[in-house]
């Protein structure tokens, strides 16, 4: 499988718009411009279910800059700024 | 021989409902306290098994993993590991698990098993994940953890008998030595390790529901919806603060008579005199003009409780986290700043779930002026006396509209000095993460609800037997000696030692139109708000007699002004205060800078805000 190359095109989650669904391609913590170190942001991100190949969905969004978003991430439902979605890449 | 107290500890994610699992097995028996050194809540009841142990059961704060990024992760992390002070290493570690959502629970449960502590999964809400379609082959997820698996309906009678005799199994084995803490901080591959880990086994031994909760779903299309769902927040508020002034009111009345009618008891029996007026004026009709808001306080509680187990809350903060960002504030303050209408104490010490220091200390800081319960007996008290019962536009009750605009003030001000804190203090400021789980909306249990209402009305009752009947009868000495000499013609208060202090401070207070009855009234408010109302009620019983304790809201309107009145209720809103609030600040940002700072900007505030009422409304002719 990780022979083929991707048929969809990679993006951050953070740019994903609301209805967007997807599957996690890897996670870039380096990339999102958020006030934690990137260990940490990583770490959080696991913890709360973004890991590789897990599917996501973007459920929600807030009035001001459609910002934050809700993010079905498997069977869980969860509230991130896109800033640090940024660090999710999904395809 | 009696076997020992056993030592459970219940562990997992938040919204695991270890907390209804927690009141399930205790019931009432539970006492709340802080841990040692820090101000984060720890609860622990006690329950005995079907063999007849007795045991001791801790609530830790709930987690993603053992790393404590915030003070209240590191009291679990602590706890667990027995680093805490002062405590006892827990005999069994429950972990915790939404059946619907295990994920992130196993993933925890893995990390957990390094500590060494003997350890259990106990899967709750069972009954919900069946519904959606859950299955779990209990003995093969047991035997692929290595650990005791059972299934629980915390909300169900009879829901925790699984649970109960795996506690009397484990007691009953002869205690291995408890294995080796191998467990330290995990780097992100390692994490990553784990949740694949978790999710291997997850897959082998659980079958998860094909589609997410619809009902969740529904309700979220509509709640988080970014224009109608700020319609429906601003509409539970509203409705919750019309029900704290309607609805209470009746009840409020009967308590209200009871105690006068206990007070004319008092008066009828006993010879007048010291002991009379001692037990009339300063006990009776001190004590229980506070008591009488207990209706009030019930039903803000009930609101809270009620949308934070029906798991509106978190919706609540995905709503405001960009909007109270544009005043410097973080998604996550909002629960603590809600928490803070039925009392800023809670509202601080619930601010420990925002990991930034700079977040959690502005929101410590505008938290006392969110409207907190204490101030309600001060504002009902001078709406009632002061502002006509009309309806207005048809629906609208006016002395509501007056409440909610306080309310609203409040707010306003809050973003105002939190959008300034930002201004001159942090000009670099950053936004940090919000990042929550959402969790499945659940019906709200009655008899979690219950408890909860029971714990805080216990704690405002004490209150009232303490700290308020002390203050209470320090006003009835300070009012009633020195008596007046022999022959006097003025009221006797005005020969009392509360006149002396009265009068002195009274300057101070012209211009903002307080007379010296007020300032009195005024200074044991610092150890309560909600004192003023009773120390008014004291001050003018003395001066006037049985007929002013009676009617202590009609006496008002003979002695103030309208602009007096509005005057004071809008000094209310900033009211710096409530000796507690000011300890609780202290201790939690562990300086007293942001203590005197706090003190200082809402004593600023309330004074100009008064000067200005007071002067406007004596323009209009309110004088």
């Amino acid at each position: 499988m990780t022979d083929l190359p991707d048929l969809r095109q990679q993006l951050p989650l953070g740019l994903a718009p609301r209805g967007y669904s997807g599957t996690i391609h890897r996670l870039a913590a380096g990339q999102a411009q958020s006030t934690l170190p990137s260990d940490e942001l990583e770490s959080r991100l696991i913890e709360l279910g973004f890991v590789e190949g897990a599917r996501v969905e973007i459920l929600h969004e807030g009035i001001v800059a459609r910002d934050p978003i809700a993010v079905r991430v498997d069977n869980v439902t969860v509230a991130i700024r896109r800033r640090e979605a940024m660090a999710i890449i999904v395809a | 021989m009696e076997a020992p107290l056993m030592h459970l500890a219940l562990v997992g994610t938040p919204n695991s409902g270890k907390t209804s699992l927690f009141n399930a097995l205790t019931g009432s028996r539970q006492k709340v306290a802080n841990y040692p050194g820090v101000t984060v809540e720890r609860k622990e009841g006690f329950f005995v098994t079907p063999a007849g142990r007795q045991v001791s059961l801790v609530d830790l704060p709930g987690t993603y993993s053992l790393r404590g990024r915030s003070p209240d992760e590191e009291i679990t992390r602590d706890f667990v590991l027995g680093k805490a002070k002062g405590e006892i290493l827990p005999d069994l570690v429950l972990c915790v698990a939404d059946s619907t959502n295990l994920r992130l629970t196993i993933r925890l449960l893995l990390e957990l098993k390094a500590t060494g502590r003997p350890l259990a999964l106990v899967l709750n809400m069972f009954d919900i994940a069946k519904r959606r379609g859950v299955t779990v082959d209990v003995p093969k997820l047991s035997a692929a953890l290595g650990v005791p698996v059972v299934t629980s309906i915390a909300v169900r009678k009879g829901g925790t008998a699984e649970l109960l005799s795996l506690t009397d199994e484990i007691a009953a084995q002869v205690q291995a030595a408890p294995g080796q803490n191998l467990w330290r901080p995990l780097s992100a591959s390692e994490l990553r390790a784990t949740q694949r880990e978790a999710d291997r086994i997850i897959a082998s031994s659980v079958s998860l529901p094909k589609r997410p909760d619809t009902w969740t779903a529904r309700i979220d299309s509509l709640v988080l919806h970014p224009v109608a769902g700020l319609v429906i927040l601003l509409a539970i508020l509203f409705v919750m603060f019309q029900a704290v002034f309607a609805w209470a009111q009746p009840l409020m009345e009967l308590l209200s008579s009871g105690f006068d009618t206990a007070g004319q008891f008092v008066h009828d029996t006993l010879p007048s005199g010291l002991l009379q007026s001692f037990l009339q004026n300063g006990v009776i009709s001190g004590v229980g003009s506070v008591i009488v808001f207990l209706p009030q306080i019930i039903i803000i509680f009930l609101f809270i409780l009620l949308l934070e187990d029906f798991g509106y809350m978190a919706r609540a903060a995905f709503l405001m986290d960009r909007i109270m960002g544009g005043a410097g504030l973080h998604g996550r303050a909002f629960i603590p700043l809600l928490s803070s209408f039925a009392c800023a104490i809670p509202g601080i010490m619930a601010t420990r779930v925002i990991d930034n220091r700079r977040d959690r200390l502005t929101t410590i800081l505008i938290a006392p002026l969110m409207t907190c319960s204490a101030r309600i007996p001060v504002y009902t008290l001078i709406i009632s006396a002061f502002i006509p019962p009309r309806d207005i536009w048809g629906w609208v009750n006016l002395q509501g509209l007056v409440m909610f605009g306080l309310y609203a003030t409040g707010i306003t001000s809050a973003l105002g000095m939190s959008f300034l804190v930002k201004f001159l203090m942090w000009r670099d400021y950053q936004p940090a993460p919000f990042m929550l789980e959402l969790p499945d909306y659940k019906m709200p249990r009655l008899r979690s609800i219950a408890i909860g209402i029971y714990t805080r009305a216990k704690m405002f009752l004490q209150r009232a037997g303490t700290t308020i009947f002390a203050m209470m009868v320090l006003i009835w000495f300070l009012a009633s000696f020195p008596q007046p000499p022999a022959g006097a013609e003025e009221p006797a208060i005005n020969y009392s030692l509360a006149a002396v202090i009265g009068k002195a401070i009274a300057p101070l207070l012209a211009p903002v139109g307080f007379n010296w009855q007020i300032a009195v009234a005024l200074i044991p408010g610092m150890a309560a708000r909600e004192v003023a109302v009773a120390a008014l009620g004291t001050v003018y019983a003395i001066e006037g007699g049985k007929e002013a304790a009676e009617q202590i809201g009609q006496v008002l309107t003979t002695k103030w002004s309208l602009a007096t009145a509005l005057s004071l209720l809008v000094w209310y809103i900033f009211a710096p205060q409530c000796a507690s609030t000011l300890a609780v600040i202290r201790r939690e940002t562990g300086s007293w800078k942001w203590m005197a700072l706090t003190f200082a900007y809402m004593l600023a505030l309330a004074y100009a805000a008064s000067f200005a009422t007071y002067n406007i409304a004596l323009a209009l002719g309110a004088g």
